[in-house]
């Protein structure tokens, strides 16, 4: 046996996942009462694998007389499916778990080649937590009168959800878990560059036998959303994206008896102290900003540092960032995927050039792009204040500020200074300064050493611009339940 | 002979005293147990195959301080475990050598002939290894002893009681002291029990207390007790001596010793090493395995690689 000399030590072998697990069709319907079906205008579009821009499928878009087909599917169905013994209801979301639990491998392949994230997240991460959020409210349904919420708390009716592109088959489980276990039926339009994974959720419920119309999966583009949120039979809404589309949702059901939640936008503070367990915080500003390539709402984008370990943190923080692997997502040692989207990759592009020109000073590790597909280099900013554009606006992407501080109370005030809501992160070794600072964070979720953890026992949702109501947890059945 | 730590410029007040000391180590950064065990997990999902399982293999027996540590060893033990230090794979003579043999002080003289005319080192646990429990000048006497012998390479175990009940300077004046037996001549290896330490902030200040006063290399355990090397415990050392050659320009190796059994663990502890302070460490000169059934199954993966075959235990020699 010889060995290979190379020019670096060690350099690990390609190892993509097969592709073989997953059998994507070249087209999908609608799935409308149990049934995939065209859409009623015949319109159909693409999607894309955004790692290789190769063309996956072919899906049909739903348009406003499937919006209307699907909400009465789902009214027909909801006066069986309220009316099952909760511990009916549970069967079938135990089986769905169950079902995605042995499905697991097929689904992250899937998940990886629509979206563009590492396998290692798909498969470690968010199929995991797939298949937990429904376990998790399997367990509420036939307990929903111990919940809090009265002896004998009712459905809403039909759900209305939009989900976005970002966690596609977990933001599906954030929203259908908890609807079904309370009795409600659902129509969902998954976001239009990502809506495979929810077509194949489509097939799970036909294999777990679950009642027609129960679940209804409409793919589109915003148009569609806008059709669904308006319709005057949906009881309730729920969305996951961007501020400026919660905003509008939040003036169309403005007046209407329709309940709604929204889950928007965010610029999370990681906030590390100058007695943090560096490597530790390290790690955690990693996974806070570079998880999902940053497309994640609660990211923590914005690092807020004590200045007398400033240089120490960063020093650590940009040799870590020179270990990240970039490249194929569905090899196993890859850490940063593509980005989702053509549109998304130039948004990012656009508010980093902001942060240069604004005179932030711009990092990133020496990093090969691939020459196909939407990739962007993890990025640092340092030098960068709250006057900055990239210290306030939302940027969706695997871009960090950097901002400094001198006392806890500045750390605070910068941190709870922002539009948004959502997130916010702590690093300290002292038990007392987590508590004394997470209680003065207006933050939905305050992760103290460690960050962006997530589990379905836990609520999740945002204060001010990042939205209101909860998912998760108990918290996340009283937004499907006339409470 | 590079230059130790406590001559270097920035840490050479810290052990003025005891008190300056204490301060000093436990000024360092704490260690948050779940983050650095999750940083440890995350790397043992790399996947190593094909061209860069290969290279890990040969790395790793490369890497190897083969041992034998019993009460009944014999000299005609400690010649074939030479021997095969020197040739771990009779069928395939590619198969690198191992990093060292390592023995009881009283068989050093024996493995030095065993190897001689190789690559491969004799290093010899001296210090009233395993438990370090005897007076300084035995201690001494027992490194001066195995030096004497032909040792390349010294394990010596620290005063674990001293460390624990805060006798720091106690620690590091009986490393200053054998580091001084050690001579010229003999690398130094500082051996924590980390599972004795208990906590990875108990170890961090183990790893720096030894770098402060010379160790040639951080070792995790004697392989005696219950808890050995870990992948956390080994990243958390590495980050040490990472900080350290920062610091003071020093680099110091490090040691995982005990419960490294097979391939798939060795690949592990590589990944660590590979991607927590890079090639500068992945040489047997600054990284070392100390196992005595790891190399076996090497051997094994390794002719399963040549031949797609594996196979079996009557394949590699028993020692």
């Amino acid at each position: 046996m010889t060995i290979e000399k190379r020019s670096s030590a060690f350099e690990y072998a390609p190892a993509p996942e097969s592709r073989a697990v997953v059998d994507i069709a070249p087209s999908y319907g609608l799935f409308i009462d149990g049934e995939f079906a065209e859409a009623a205008e015949g319109r159909v579009f693409k999607t894309v694998s955004p790692s290789t821009e190769e063309v996956l499928s072919e899906v049909a878009q739903a348009g406003e007389a499937d919006v209307e087909r699907a909400v009465k599917a789902a009214r027909k169905a909801f006066e069986k499916w309220s009316a099952l013994p909760g511990s009916e209801r549970a069967k079938y979301l135990f089986r769905i778990a169950r079902i995605i639990q042995e499905r697991s491998r097929e689904l992250a392949v899937l998940e990886t080649l629509d979206n563009g994230k590492p396998i290692r997240e798909t498969r470690d991460a968010d199929l995991p937590l797939v298949a937990a959020h429904f376990f998790y409210y399997a367990g509420w349904a036939d307990k929903l009168g111990h919940a809090g919420f009265g002896a004998n708390p009712r459905p809403l009716g039909v759900a209305g959800q939009v989900i976005p592109w970002n966690f596609p088959l977990l933001m599906l489980a954030w929203k259908i878990a908890p609807a079904l276990a309370t009795g409600n039926t659902v129509v969902l339009k998954p976001a239009e560059t990502t809506p495979l994974s929810a077509l194949f959720f489509a097939d799970i419920c036909r294999q777990a036998g679950l009642p027609k119309g129960v679940v209804n999966i409409l793919p589109g583009y915003g148009d569609t959303g806008a059709a669904l949120v308006a319709h005057p039979d949906v009881n309730k809404v729920a969305f996951t994206g961007s501020t400026a589309v919660g905003k509008e949702i939040a003036r169309t059901v403005a007046g209407s008896r329709k309940k709604l939640t929204l889950e928007l936008g965010g610029k999370g503070a990681n906030i590390v102290f100058d007695d943090a367990p560096i490597d530790q915080a390290v790690e955690g500003i990693v996974t806070g900003i570079f998880f999902n390539q940053g497309q994640v709402c609660c990211a923590g984008s914005r690092l807020l540092v004590q200045e007398s370990i400033q240089d120490e943190l960063l020093d650590s923080l940009k040799r870590r960032l020179s270990t990240l692997r970039l490249g194929d997502p569905l090899d196993k040692n890859t850490d940063i995927g593509a980005i989702n989207s053509a549109e998304q990759l130039a948004r990012i592009t656009s508010l980093v050039e902001a942060g240069e020109a604004e005179g932030a000073e711009r990092w990133s590790p020496a990093c090969e792009l691939p020459s196909s597909g939407y990739w962007f280099a993890p990025t640092l900013f340092t030098n960068v204040t709250q006057a900055h554009t990239i210290a306030r606006d939302e940027i969706f992407g695997p871009v960090l500020s950097v901002l400094t501080f001198r006392t806890p109370d500045e750390a605070v005030a910068k941190a709870n200074n922002t539009q948004y809501g959502l997130s916010a992160g702590i690093w300290t070794e002292k038990g007392s300064r987590i508590l004394a600072v997470a209680n003065k964070l207006r933050a939905g979720v305050v992760w103290s050493n460690t960050f962006n953890k997530f589990d379905p026992t836990s609520p999740f949702g945002g204060y001010k611009e990042s939205g209101f109501g909860r998912e998760g947890g108990r918290h996340g059945l009283e937004a499907y339940l006339d409470v | 002979m590079p230059t130790t730590a406590s001559t270097a410029l920035p840490l050479k007040d810290v052990t003025a005293s005891d008190s300056t000391l204490r301060r000093y180590l436990h000024g360092l950064p704490g260690v948050d147990a779940v983050g650095l065990e999750a940083r440890a997990a995350s790397l043992g999902t790399r996947s190593i195959k094909t061209t860069a399982k290969a290279y890990a293999i040969d790395l790793a027996i490369s890497m190897v301080d083969l041992t034998t540590l019993e009460g009944a060893d014999t000299a005609g033990k400690v010649r074939s475990l030479g021997a095969k230090a020197v040739r771990p794979d009779p069928t395939d003579r590619t198969a690198p050598a191992t990093a060292a043999v390592c023995v009881y002080p009283d068989m050093v003289a024996v493995a030095k002939e065993a190897v001689a005319g190789s690559t491969v080192k004799v290093a010899s646990v001296a210090t009233a290894f395993p438990a370090g429990r005897a007076a300084i000048g035995v201690k001494l006497a027992d490194v001066r002893d195995a030096v004497a012998a032909g040792a390349d390479e010294i394990d010596m175990v620290i005063d674990r009681g001293a460390f624990l009940a805060g006798n720091y300077l106690k620690v590091y004046e009986e490393i200053v002291a054998v580091k001084e037996a050690c001579g010229a001549s003999a690398r130094l290896k500082v051996i924590f029990e980390t599972g004795e330490l208990s906590t990875y902030d108990n170890i961090r200040r183990a790893s720096w207390l030894g770098m402060i006063a010379g160790a040639d290399f951080i070792k995790t355990s004697t392989g005696k007790v219950a808890v050995n090397a870990t992948p956390a415990n080994t990243l958390l050392m590495l980050e040490a001596v990472r900080d350290f050659r920062a610091q003071t320009g020093v680099q110091v190796g490090v040691k995982p010793a005990g419960g490294i059994r097979t391939t798939k663990d060795a690949v592990k502890f590589l990944v660590v090493v590979n991607e927590t302070v890079g090639e500068d460490w992945l040489d047997n000169h600054w990284f070392r395995f100390g196992a005595s059934s790891l190399l076996n199954d090497l051997l094994m993966q390794r002719q399963k690689l040549a031949t797609g075959r594996y196979s079996g235990p009557d394949y590699v020699t028993v020692d």
